[in-house]
């Protein structure tokens, strides 16, 4: 449950302050690193709860926006890139990249919080 | 709390986000800051416009008059009804900004010499020639000249106005994709960047001269003048001027006296230099226009053509609009970056402008005292030369310093510090009309109100650089056309190669008068028309310029078919202005067989020789012939010349096509038929027309094998992004035409505006071009016109009333302005 509910709170905190377009793109990495520090978890379930909150709100807004679109500037990007032109290749590099970063800053949180096992 | 994990974590986090927010270096290119342009909130997903999107909006602003209304139709072509003019240059101003801010900002920055700022250290030389050139000081001195007329100024200040308040209403994650690739933000937009705009144009329209005066001259150097004057011959005898042969003109009012040193000092040979600047404007930056009078016509109305054959790139060079004052309704192409429309219509008048081709720009070579080009030698003293000093910005760099000195002859293009090999250590200033700026604009903003035919030669007399042909017809029935511009009063190859700088015999010596400069109106042949030919017959009195600055044959074939065009509709203007008939070809495919000796071919030659044998002459997308002729008259050109040009060691400019036909076509001795390489042997026209054929099979196979050899994949046209990416752009476009062809589209050039205006009353007015209206390539609107332009349709132009758009069922989205 904690689980679930962090990867919605990475995902909306992330959303919440990727509003405010004149803050830096990476603001999320604060927000997943306090949600990781107040919802403790072990550090391997913090960090894939940042990795698959924000990963799965990149891709997703990613692919709204694509939809709507009809993959016309994804196509164009996806060989800029290069990914070979295809515009699945970049929603998923997408997610990737937003959720490597969720999953760091998640880690990173955790490890305030987390006590030694030894 | 882990201390180590926790810091180890923490150093990885912040690492990547570092490493993401940094454009990384790939081979010679950047990536962009990829965390930010892969951030679906902020980079470049944000310009992935929805297909379905509306353009309906209420917008409030700052600094309108009164509250305008804009109809969108379903072309996104937007009709600006306002209430004064100055808020219809404010909306204009916003809606140039709001689909092609990234275009209209970029193009300043060329023309300043500020690339380097945004792309880095590669385009520094280019910056570095855009400033020693003058453009800065070009557009001061026409924001100067602005001051004298308010009311333009006015329209110029609302159009900045207008781009800001679009700037200012930009959320940072709207900015257009090309600002997130570069990683870099817009900019406030001032009047002067409209000025340096049009400096641009002035610069592509008549800035080859930087170049092409230093080739001409290693030319002379490098053949001697006497050989020289044969090879780049000022004499076409194919010539179909834009004013018939035989027209009288008066005695020249100014007198243009060539100096007496002229052989020791000009003609003879003379110190070298090569060019160092970026790629010189196309030498096809040309255009077609014509008129045709109602004698003429189905309806006895004039018709109206312009197409501006320029580079081809996306976004376009060009909008459309459509503006509806009080004071005047105008409807057609505007420049992302000026106020008012530059090729187009209104109620009572259309015109349409081609380049005058006229040499305003000339070298002087200069004497200084020593290389800090503190004083130089001038008429028997040493004068004070001004050094300004260019501080270029560069991305990921420190700044670069340029010192830049100034003479009374101009500023120094070349000299120690920016030069390139075998330039003689020469010092070269660089003299050229649009550096003492112009009043253009005020010619356009005159056009779109003029009702007649005074109306239209008033406005256009303010025009000095880039000389242009206007072309003029209105309802009440006038056609005309006019060369105008402000050019040089020259003596017989004056400034065609550097000239000597150290006394006033080899300066300028006055300005042909407007009222000097070729004209025309309603001739009795019933049309009026110009392709960048020369403009008179040598009977004019004044020196045109050297003649391969002058396309010969589009003119030839514009003036012999409008002369058998009767009873002549809208259609059949827009069939002729995609005509791909090719008057080259059709005079040099007899001169090829005359030379020909078939027997010395092998089978596979001779079955190209049956293709050109057989061709119908016409460029279209699926001739084999045009391609073969294409190969076998550049390889002709490469046997012809190449033995000759081969050991210059500067850059030299090839001959023009129609020297060695016109050649070829009398039958007089042919310059440099013999391969000088060889020396036993004499060498005829024969053999080289057969060496010709015979160097270009190989390739003719090859393409023949790979299904290639069609005209249009031969051609292969593209529209290029103005940054060159490819999936930007457009490739492979199924068009025919080319070079010396009406429908001059070659591989990334061409007719950049078509146009067709019927001087019916109410108008009736087709167009398109080879772009969008919406500049983001993430858009459906960004390339919607380019498969119309290849397969050469025309949409009808919507040019209406407030009412009637409101009545219009193509009218789509409904955009007001108001004040805050």
């Amino acid at each position: 449950m904690k689980f679930i509910v962090a990867i919605f709170l990475h995902a909306f905190l992330a959303f919440a302050v990727g509003l405010y377009s004149q803050f830096p793109w990476w603001l999320f990495v604060g927000t997943s690193g306090i949600v990781a520090f107040f919802i403790m978890d072990s550090p391997a379930k913090s960090f894939f709860a940042g990795f698959l909150g924000v990963g799965a709100l990149w891709a997703g807004l990613a692919t709204g926006k694509d939809l709507a679109n009809a993959h016309l500037l994804s196509s164009k990007v996806a060989q800029i890139l290069p990914l070979g032109g295809s515009y699945i290749a970049l929603i998923i590099l997408t997610g990737f990249v937003g959720g490597l970063l969720g999953g760091f800053a998640a880690l990173t949180g955790a490890f305030i919080r987390s006590k030694s096992t030894k | 709390m882990r201390i180590v994990p926790f810091i180890i974590s923490a150093a990885l986090t912040t690492g990547l986000v570092a490493v993401l927010n940094t454009p990384l270096s790939v081979g010679k290119t950047k990536t962009p800051r990829l965390g930010y342009f892969l951030s679906p909130q902020q980079g470049f997903w944000q310009n992935a416009e929805p297909e379905n999107k509306s353009f309906d909006a209420n917008i409030v602003v700052d600094g309108l008059q009164d509250k305008v209304e804009v109809l969108m139709d379903e072309r996104l072509v937007p009709h600006i009804y306002a209430n004064n003019d100055n808020d219809a240059y404010y909306t204009q101003g916003f809606l140039h900004a709001k689909f092609r801010l990234w275009q209209m900002e970029f193009q300043t920055y060329v023309a300043a010499g500020r690339l380097s700022e945004i792309v880095g250290p590669d385009r520094i030389a280019t910056d570095r020639f855009f400033r020693r050139l003058g453009m800065l000081e070009g557009a001061e001195a026409t924001m100067k000249k602005m001051a004298n007329n308010p009311a333009l100024q006015a329209a110029v200040t609302s159009y900045a106005n207008g781009v800001n308040a679009y700037i200012k209403s930009l959320q940072p994650s709207q900015i257009p994709f090309e600002y997130k690739l570069l990683d870099y933000k817009p900019e406030a937009w001032t009047p002067i960047k409209t000025y340096l705009f049009l400096m641009f144009m002035s610069y592509d329209l008549t800035g080859r001269g930087t170049t092409t005066d230093l080739q001409m001259t290693n030319s002379k150097n490098y053949f001697g003048y006497e050989d020289f004057n044969k090879l780049y011959t000022n004499v076409q005898d194919s010539l179909d001027p834009i004013i018939p042969k035989g027209t009288v003109y008066e005695k020249a009012s100014v007198a243009a006296l060539a100096p007496a040193t002229l052989d020791s000092l000009y003609f003879a040979k003379t110190g070298s230099v090569a060019p160092n600047g970026p790629e010189a404007p196309n030498k096809n930056n040309g255009s077609n226009n014509w008129a045709i009078a109602g004698s003429k016509t189905k309806s006895g109305k004039p018709i109206l053509a312009s197409d501006p054959h320029l580079g081809l790139n996306l976004p376009s060079l060009w909008y459309e609009v459509q503006i509806t004052t009080p004071t005047h309704s105008t409807y057609g192409a505007s420049f992302p970056g000026s106020p008012a429309v530059i090729i187009g219509f209104n109620d009572s008048i259309a015109w349409g402008v081609t380049n005058a081709g006229r040499d305003v720009l000339d070298y002087y070579d200069i004497k200084f005292k020593d290389s800090t080009m503190g004083e130089y030698w001038f008429n028997g003293a040493w004068q004070k030369s001004v050094i300004k000093e260019e501080i270029i910005k560069v991305k990921g760099q420190a700044d670069s310093i340029d010192r830049v000195a100034v003479t009374a002859l101009g500023p120094v293009m070349y000299d120690k510090s920016y030069n390139a090999n075998g330039s003689d250590g020469k010092y070269l200033a660089v003299r050229w009309t649009a550096q003492d700026g112009s009043s253009g604009l005020q010619t356009f903003y005159e056009l779109n109100r003029a009702k007649n035919f005074d109306d239209y030669m008033s406005a256009i007399n303010h025009w000095t650089c880039p000389g242009q042909n206007f072309a003029f017809a209105s309802v009440s029935g006038d056609i005309a056309i006019k060369q105008q511009g402000a050019f040089v009063a020259r003596w017989n190859r004056q400034g065609d190669f550097i000239m000597p700088g150290q006394d006033s015999s080899y300066l300028w010596q006055g300005m042909i008068p407007a009222s000097e400069n070729p004209m025309m109106k309603n001739p009795e042949r019933g049309f009026v028309s110009s392709a960048n030919q020369m403009s008179t017959d040598s009977t004019y009195p004044y020196y045109l310029g050297a003649a391969n600055a002058f396309p010969l044959y589009r003119g030839i074939i514009i003036n012999k078919k409008l002369n058998a065009m009767f009873g002549v509709t809208p259609q059949d203007v827009q069939a002729l202005q995609t005509n791909n008939d090719n008057i080259f070809a059709e005079m040099a495919r007899p001169a090829l067989f005359k030379f020909l000796n078939e027997t010395r071919l092998n089978a596979e030659e001779k079955k190209y020789v049956d293709y050109l044998r057989n061709w119908n002459l016409r460029n279209d997308v699926n001739e084999k012939g045009a391609s073969v002729f294409k190969a076998i008259w550049d390889s002709l050109e490469v046997a012809v010349w190449s033995d000759e040009f081969k050991n210059a060691s500067l850059p030299l400019q090839w001959p023009d096509e129609s020297t060695l036909l016109e050649q070829m076509l009398k039958d007089s001795v042919i310059l440099f038929e013999d391969n000088v390489t060889t020396s036993n042997v004499k060498e005829t026209m024969f053999d080289a027309v057969t060496a010709a054929i015979k160097k270009a099979m190989p390739q003719l196979a090859q393409m023949e094998k790979d299904g290639t050899l069609a005209w249009g994949a031969y051609k292969d046209t593209r529209v290029n992004h103005l940054l060159k990416i490819p999936s930007l752009s457009r490739l492979h476009l199924p068009i025919g035409g080319g070079v010396h062809i009406i429908n001059a589209t070659s591989a990334n050039h061409g007719p950049s505006w078509r146009m067709v205006v019927h001087l019916v009353n109410g108008i009736e007015a087709y167009g398109v071009y080879p772009g969008g209206q919406n500049g983001n390539p993430g858009s459906k609107y960004y390339d919607t016109f380019i498969d119309s332009w290849a397969a050469g349709k025309y949409y009808r132009l919507l040019f209406l009333s407030k009412e009637a758009a409101k009545q219009n069922s193509q009218m789509k989205w409904r955009l007001t302005f108001t004040n805050s």
